[in-house]
């Protein structure tokens, strides 16, 4: 751990639903991320902060938060890029909004993924494992549109950003649907039928306003906003040749 | 919204579109030349073209000012969706009552 070159002042949640922020002062350190300043409070000052983190490489998706009011990966957020001032700059860390305060800083992550079923995200096999296996041309439209989530990690960033998931509680999600896009696109996959009813129903793709806060918010770069219109269209040429029901 | 719903709102939105440019044109006409109410009756009565231009623009705006209607009190009102999609009919029915009978005094009287 390099050495303290100064002090920074953070606020942290501490409670459940209802609950305050705390201040707690802390080393600022060089090449310092958001998650090494929450760590630093729970292992240093209080152990009884909790908080959820795993892989500190930004590969795992759970140690989201919200960061001086926009939902971040804290562990690849340097707090130079959200603390303005090298000294004596604002740094307040909150639950991810959106999904309900389990206490302090962590949230309760099932309804995320309960939607990420209900939009039948999950692959749905075609083939058995005798058959061939399948040939996907690299350079086809359908495979290129494949990759909408494929470096999704599920973090929840782009949910908490979501206004239509603040407004519409039945609203599946940026995340949810930009899975299940993928699949739509995915050559292999068997479930179409029903995945395009599943995303063409009340609080599925429609309900999206294309405010693209998940766009900007991604912390892969992801582009949910595209590939939610995606399903717009295609639920809408579905619905239209009569191969799905409302 | 379901696919239902959203294909009726882009649907009437794109047969709306062209007709509020025409509409539009029209406004502009007959102001700058000065039109009275008079001489605008006399070339819409008896007009089948403007009957059928209209009755169209009204069953779209109806249509889709209410499903947007209904969106708009789902998310933003304590209605719930069922709640919400009654107004929106009520509202619907109003507009569409509105415009139907502007447009009998504009073509039949």
């Amino acid at each position: 751990m390099s050495e303290a070159i100064s002090e920074l002042s953070v606020s942290l949640w501490r409670g459940g639903r209802e609950g305050r922020f705390e201040t707690y002062t802390v080393p600022r350190r060089q090449s310092q991320t958001v998650l090494d300043v929450v760590s630093f409070v729970q292992r240093h000052i209080d152990p009884t902060l909790s908080y959820r983190f795993a892989c500190r490489v930004g590969v795992c998706g759970s140690c989201a938060m919200t960061v001086n009011g926009k939902p971040r990966w804290t562990c690849r957020t340097h707090v130079s890029k959200v603390v303005a001032k090298p000294v004596g700059g604002r740094l307040e860390i909150g639950p991810l909004e959106n999904l309900p305060v389990i206490k302090d800083l962590t949230t309760d992550m099932a309804e995320f993924f309960e939607k990420w079923q209900a939009a039948k995200g999950v692959f749905a096999p075609s083939r058995t494992r005798r058959d061939a296996i399948a040939q996907i041309r690299p350079d086809t439209p359908a495979r290129a549109a494949a990759n909408a989530a494929i470096e999704c990690i599920n973090c929840g960033v782009c949910y908490a950003g979501c206004d239509t998931v603040r407004w519409n509680s039945s609203y599946l999600g940026p995340a949810a649907l930009t899975r299940a896009w993928t699949l739509v696109n995915d050559e292999r996959d068997g479930g179409n039928a029903a995945r395009l009813q599943a995303v063409a129903a009340a609080g599925g793709c429609h309900a999206c306003h294309s405010h693209q806060s998940c766009q900007e918010l991604c912390p892969q770069a992801l582009n949910p906003t595209a590939a939610i219109a995606g399903l717009k269209r295609r639920t809408a040429a579905a619905y239209l040749k009569g191969e799905i029901k409302t | 919204m379901n696919v239902q719903l959203y294909v009726w709102q882009r649907l009437t939105a794109a047969l709306m579109a062209p007709l509020v440019i025409v509409h539009l044109a029209v406004i502009f006409y007959a102001t700058r030349q000065g039109m009275t109410a008079a001489d605008i009756l006399s070339r819409t009565q008896g007009s089948p073209a403007w009957a059928a231009f209209y009755g169209i623009f009204v069953a779209a705006a109806a249509i889709h000012a209410s499903i947007g209607v209904r969106n708009i009190l789902s998310e933003w009102s304590a209605l719930s969706e069922r709640r919400a999609g009654l107004c929106a009919i009520v509202l619907g029915a109003a507009l569409a009552l509105l415009g139907f009978r502007a447009i009998t005094a504009l073509v039949l009287t």
